[in-house]
C-alpha cells in the first residue's frame, strides 16, 4: 500500500476513487433524505433498512468510514507535499485567477469546512445512532409506537435556525468542493475523451443539485415547523 | 514608454533574494520583453551596476530557454506565447511590472531570474526516447502507416519546449503536463509501444524523485503553456501508468 502510494499518480488516482465512492454514498444519502420531504413512512422504512441491514452496517459502513478518513488524510498529505514542492519563497505576485478557478485552487479550504461539518453531523446523528444500537442494544428503531428516524431528523432543525444555517452553509462549501472535485476525479483516473464534455456537465449538475437539495431539506424541516 | 520594474535579484541558490526597483525610460512598444531587459541591462552596465541575469536563446519561441513570471503569470499576460514573443505594446506607459523567476523546489535559482531546469532533462533521460538501430538497418519512420489523428496528437504533444511554465503556474509545482507530453508523444505512435511501460514508469518515478508536486487538476498548466499542451496528455499518462503498473 505504502509502495503504491509513493507514486504521485497512484496518490492522485486513490484520491479520485475515494472521492467517487463518497459521491456515490452522497447520492444515496440524498435520495433517502429527500423522501423525508414527501413521505414520513417511506423515510422511516428506508432509514431503518439502512440502519439495521447487516451488509450495510458491517460491510458498507466500515468501508465508508475508511473512505472518509482516507480521503481527508490523503487530502492533507497532498496539501503538505504540494506546499513543500512549491518551495520556501513564494511569488510576490501570483495571478491564479488568470488560469484557474478559485474552487480548484482551494479544495483544502472547502474540504476543511466539509470535515468540520462532518464532525457536527456525526455528533447530531451518527454517534447517537451508534450509541442507541450498539451500546444500548436497541435495534428496533422505535420510539413509542413509531419509528424514530423522521422525528429525530425534524427535531434537529425545527426551531433551531443556527443549526439549520450551519448545515446550509456547509452544503454550499460541499457544492464548491464537488464542483471541482467530482469532474476532476475522472481526469485523474485517465478518463478524458469524447464523452468527457457530457460527463463534466453531469458532474457539475450533480455538484449543484445534490448539495442545494440537502440545503432545501434542512430548510424545509425548519420552515415547516415554525 | 516609462516603466517601473520590480525585479527579483538573488546572488545564488544559497543567498536570500529580494525585489529591486528600477526605473526605465525610452522603451518602444515594438520592443520585445527581452529587448526591454537588454535596454535595462545596458543602462545598468553603463552605471557600473551588475546586470540582471535572465535566460534566453532563440528569441523566436521555439527553444524553451526564456522563462520569467511577469506580473504573476508565466511568460506574461498573453496566452500561447513565450516571454521572447511578448511585446511591450502589451503594457502601458507608467506601468509597474513585477518580474520574478519560475519558482519551484525542483527549479533552484542559479542567479537572479535564471533557474536550474535540469530536472526536466533528467525526466526526459529516464525514458523520453525510443531505441532505434542506427547501424545501417534503420527503418524509415514514414514506412509505418499511422492514423492521422494519432499522428496529430503525437505531434501536438511533441511541441512541448520544456520551458517549465506548467510548473511555474501550478500552485503545486507539478510537472505532470511536461512529463505527460513527453510520454504521450511516444505512447501514441507504434515506434513508442515497445518501451511504453518502462517509459512511463521510469519518467513518473524520476518526476517524483525531483520533488515536483502532485497534480490537482486546476488546469493552470494548460492555460499558461505557450504551446497549448492539453490536459488530455495527463489523462493519457495516468492510463499508461496504471496499465503499466498493473501489468507489472
Amino acid at each position: 500500500m505504502a509502495g503504491i502510494l509513493s507514486s504521485s499518480i497512484a496518490r492522485k488516482v486513490a484520491m479520485a476513487l475515494s472521492g467517487i465512492f463518497l459521491v456515490s454514498f452522497l447520492a444515496l444519502h440524498f435520495i433517502i433524505n429527500l423522501t423525508s420531504v414527501f413521505s414520513e413512512d417511506f423515510f422511516n422504512e428506508a432509514s431503518h433498512f439502512m440502519g439495521t441491514n447487516p451488509i450495510v452496517q458491517f460491510l458498507l459502513q466500515p468501508i465508508l468510514v475508511f473512505g472518509v478518513i482516507f480521503h481527508f488524510v490523503m487530502g492533507f498529505v497532498l496539501e503538505l507535499q504540494n506546499r513543500k514542492a512549491r518551495g520556501d519563497v513564494g511569488y510576490a505576485m501570483y495571478k491564479g485567477s488568470a488560469n484557474s478557478s478559485w474552487l480548484s485552487r482551494n479544495m483544502i479550504i472547502s474540504g476543511i469546512v466539509v470535515l468540520l461539518f462532518l464532525g457536527l453531523h456525526f455528533y447530531d446523528f451518527w454517534i447517537p445512532e451508534m450509541v442507541t444500537k450498539y451500546v444500548e442494544g436497541d435495534m428496533t428503531g422505535m420510539h413509542g409506537d413509531t419509528f424514530r428516524y423522521y422525528e429525530e431528523t425534524v427535531h434537529k432543525f425545527a426551531g433551531d435556525p443556527i443549526r439549520t444555517g450551519l448545515y446550509v452553509l456547509s452544503f454550499v462549501f460541499l457544492m464548491l468542493h464537488l464542483l471541482h472535485g467530482f469532474s476532476s476525479s475522472f481526469q485523474s483516473v485517465g478518463f478524458n475523451n469524447k464523452y468527457s464534455r457530457g460527463l463534466k456537465g453531469f458532474t457539475k449538475a450533480f455538484a449543484i443539485v445534490v448539495p442545494l437539495g440537502f440545503a432545501f431539506i434542512a430548510i424545509f424541516h425548519y420552515v415547516s415547523h415554525l | 514608454m516609462k516603466l517601473t520594474l520590480k525585479i527579483w535579484r538573488q546572488e545564488n541558490a544559497d543567498t536570500k533574494g529580494r525585489l529591486e526597483t528600477y526605473n526605465i525610460d525610452g522603451i518602444e512598444e515594438d520592443m520585445s520583453f527581452l529587448e526591454m531587459l537588454d535596454v535595462l541591462n545596458d543602462k545598468l552596465v553603463r552605471e557600473g551596476t551588475e546586470p540582471v541575469e535572465f535566460d534566453h536563446d532563440c528569441r523566436e519561441g521555439i527553444c524553451g530557454a526564456c522563462s520569467l513570471m511577469i506580473n504573476g503569470e508565466p511568460h506574461g499576460p498573453d496566452k500561447l506565447i513565450t516571454t521572447c514573443q511578448l511585446h511591450m505594446r502589451r503594457f502601458n506607459d507608467g506601468d509597474t511590472i513585477v518580474i520574478e523567476p519560475f519558482r519551484a523546489k525542483a527549479f533552484p535559482i542559479i542567479k537572479d531570474l535564471i533557474v536550474d531546469r535540469s530536472a526536466f532533462d533528467r525526466i526526459q533521460q529516464a525514458g523520453g526516447y525510443i531505441s532505434v538501430n542506427t547501424s545501417g538497418n534503420t527503418i524509415d519512420a514514414n514506412s509505418i502507416p499511422i492514423e492521422k489523428d494519432k499522428a496529430d496528437m503525437s505531434f501536438n504533444a511533441a511541441t512541448c519546449i520544456g520551458c517549465g511554465a506548467c510548473v511555474a503556474s501550478c500552485k503545486n509545482a507539478s510537472a505532470m503536463l511536461f512529463t505527460s507530453a513527453k510520454v504521450s508523444q511516444f505512447a501514441l505512435l507504434p515506434q513508442g509501444e515497445v518501451e511504453a511501460a518502462d517509459r512511463v514508469l521510469n519518467m513518473v518515478n524520476q518526476m517524483d524523485k525531483e520533488g515536483f508536486g502532485n497534480c490537482t487538476n486546476t488546469g493552470a498548466c494548460e492555460v499558461e503553456c505557450p504551446k497549448g499542451i492539453s490536459l488530455e496528455n495527463i489523462a493519457r499518462m495516468n492510463r499508461e501508468y496504471l496499465s503499466a503498473s498493473v501489468a507489472g
